[in-house]
């Protein structure tokens, strides 16, 4: 669907919007992808072109750089990006089951959306949270701690339309769109929605707490503080 | 005498709303930025430089060498770049911190700018945790209001601008200087160094590229002093960092303690290996850093004692594997990964990564041959220190250090026409494979 003259002008103020955070202005590239992709679900033809105008690019240089990335997407993307982190840590702790289950109980592989249009299930790679291992995110989510079911509940809920939430991130999760415009940098409101670290991030803090452990007194200077390292000792 | 935990940067995660600037300012956060503004910007550089703080995002450059790099100032423009594209399988430390106390960036990023003279800072976060993202564009918001950014910062005279940028999925963002260029809107492919980015860097002027952590940890080395940092981990590791443990442990997490801590200590910490198992191979610091096994518990985890004992301490992301593991299966998927993330720019990292993944899933299946390895590791050495970025090396450390300590695997699945692993045995749940 060709971008209308509304929501051209729309998208043009954002795109300046973008343009300004910047000394040179091809810096708001990929801002402004991610900005084309909250209106059209992906990077269509259209949005290359309005970028390269906007940006006085060509389409060629436009479409190079789109297709570097993999969050970019180069067809109609479903409402939800589901994916299954299968990277080797992830994999071997149950990402791999969890992947095989959703691909038969969806009937669509990796970078493949459902008929329905509300899920594109994907294999991505490691999301650096790997304590909450294996991790499934939902339109860049975290849900920690997966299991095949606990999967499984979470695609059957999106396709009955019902909101899913995520472990550690906003009350619930937005759509492919939505979330495309936050990317393009432009703050929803969510921010101090979940929590501020989830329970393995917290191990430690916890543990050290428990024990009376602390980092040395900055008056100590140079002198060893117990439960500290000596210079030198190893 | 054991090491015990030095909870510094993740001292408050569990407060209620600890990513606010309130709860910062509670426990001592800007108390630093306003130290650094009456000192001269000099001292500030001193101060780190003194330190002995080593880049936390892998590498271990010294941070204020790194800053002091910079030329003299020539009236236009110098660039601060973080980088928070954490993205190394298996590190998970930056974007806790990060979604927990993004303050303490912001804080770190403006002492530093105001250390290198930079008036315009940037931080590049990778775009999958969008809401990390959230977390961040709130905390600049959050700073800005406060007085902490913007036009004579706390009636100093400093002036200072962050933009928090979103990447869009690219491992190889995480190397600075295609970092660099991915910020200038263009494919992210490393250049050709010299010159560094410290003389020609973000829009060819000169700029400090430095890691989340790195950064994070500024505000507390100009707050407490450089003796205080010092009198944490060893001599040429000086410090605290935060050790990431994952997989098969009972209480995978974050742990912040001195370098030079070990596995065998932060093992104790985590509450050990799952039950019934026992550690079989583990990475130091991120899946490009050679693997240890269970003779490799005692070495102490700093930059020179894991370097001697033929790895790296990269981003102490200590992934933990046990006994029901098949190594190969495990190498097979980074290779994918490194695959999948070469960005094509040189030949051997481009091809050669293309050559290990086949090479290796023949293996896998229990196909090929034992000559297969000497093929593997020929292909390693002609992508060791002849690739663009260290993206190749990495590539080759899984395959060289898993076929040095666990050759005999390999030779099982050949033997057995097949992998003799049961990978459900490895998961987390009894649920079975679909």
């Amino acid at each position: 669907m060709p971008l209308t003259a509304d929501v051209t002008e729309r998208l043009t103020a954002d795109a300046h919007q973008i343009m300004e955070r910047y000394p040179v202005a091809r810096s708001a590239l990929l801002p402004m992808l991610h900005l084309v992709q909250s209106e059209e679900g992906y990077i269509s033809p259209d949005g290359i072109a309005f970028c390269a105008r906007t940006l006085d690019l060509t389409p060629a240089e436009v479409a190079a750089v789109a297709t570097f990335y993999t969050q970019f997407k180069r067809r109609p993307n479903g409402t939800y990006t589901v994916g299954v982190c299968t990277n080797t840590l992830c994999a071997v702790m149950g990402g791999d089951a969890i992947f095989e289950t959703l691909e038969k109980n969806l009937g669509s592989g990796h970078d493949e959306t459902t008929g329905d249009g509300t899920i594109t299930l994907e294999r991505v790679e490691c999301n650096a949270g790997c304590d909450y291992a294996p991790v499934v995110m939902v339109n860049w989510e975290f849900f920690d701690n997966q299991t095949p079911g606990s999967a499984k509940a979470i695609v059957d809920k999106l396709r009955a339309g019902e909101a899913v939430v995520p472990t550690r991130g906003a009350a619930k999760v937005h759509t492919f769109k939505e979330a495309s415009r936050v990317l393009a940098g432009f703050l929803d409101g969510h921010e101090n929605e979940g929590v501020g670290a989830g329970p393995a991030s917290l191990q430690g803090t916890l543990l050290a707490r428990r024990e009376g452990w602390t980092a040395p007194d900055p008056g100590a200077g140079t002198t060893p503080v117990d439960g500290t390292k000596q210079k030198g000792q190893s | 005498m054991t090491t015990t935990l030095t909870p510094i940067l993740t001292a408050f995660w569990d407060e209620p709303h600890s990513w606010s600037r309130k709860t910062y300012e509670r426990n001592g956060g800007y108390e630093a930025l306003r130290k650094a503004l009456a000192m001269p910007a000099a001292d500030v550089l001193a101060a780190v430089k003194d330190s002995g703080l080593r880049g936390r995002g892998g590498a271990g450059f010294p941070t204020g060498l790194k800053w002091s790099f910079l030329p003299k100032p020539d009236g236009g423009p110098r660039y601060l770049v973080v980088n928070a594209d954490e993205s190394e399988p298996g590190t998970c430390k930056d974007i806790p911190l990060l979604m927990a106390s993004p303050q303490t960036l912001i804080e770190g990023a403006i002492i530093t700018s105001y250390a290198i003279g930079c008036h315009k800072a940037f931080i590049y976060l990778r775009g999958e945790v969008v809401h990390v993202y959230r977390r961040l564009l709130g905390a600049v918001a959050e700073a800005k209001a406060a007085g902490y950014l913007g036009e004579n910062i706390l009636g100093s005279g400093f002036d200072l601008d962050i933009v928090v940028h979103a990447g869009a999925g690219a491992y190889i963002c995480g190397e600075e200087t295609a970092l660099l260029d991915s910020l200038e809107g263009r494919r992210g492919q490393p250049r050709l160094k010299p010159p560094f980015p410290a003389v020609a860097g973000l829009y060819a002027r000169p700029t400090v590229v430095n890691n989340v952590e790195s950064i994070a940890s500024v505000p507390s080395i100009v707050g407490r002093g450089a003796g205080w940092f010092k009198s944490m981990g060893t001599d040429r590791s000086s410090g605290f960092g935060i050790f990431s443990l994952s997989g098969h442990v009972n209480r995978p997490g974050q742990y912040e303690a001195p370098l030079g801590i070990t596995l065998r200590e932060l093992l104790a910490m985590a509450g050990g290996i799952r039950r019934g198992h026992e550690l079989k191979f583990w990475t130091p610091g991120g899946s490009s850093t050679p693997i240890f096994t269970g003779k490799h518990l005692d070495v102490p985890l700093d930059f020179e004692s894991v370097g001697a004992a033929g790895s790296m301490l990269g981003t102490r992301a200590l992934q933990i594997f046990d006994d029901t593991t098949c190594v190969v299966r495990a190498v097979l998927r980074w290779t994918e990964f490194y695959k999948h993330e070469s960005c094509g720019k040189c030949t051997p990292c481009r091809e050669g990564t293309y050559w290990l993944a086949q090479v290796l899933k023949r293996l896998e299946a229990g196909q090929g041959s034992e000559e297969d390895l000497a093929k593997l590791l020929d292909i390693c050495d002609n992508i060791l220190g002849r690739a663009f970025c260290a993206l190749g090396d990495g590539a080759t450390s899984p395959i060289t250090s898993s076929i040095q300590h666990f050759r005999d695997e390999y030779l099982a699945h050949l033997a057995q026409g097949g992998c003799p692993f049961d990978p459900s045995r490895s998961t987390l749940f009894e649920e079975a494979f679909a």
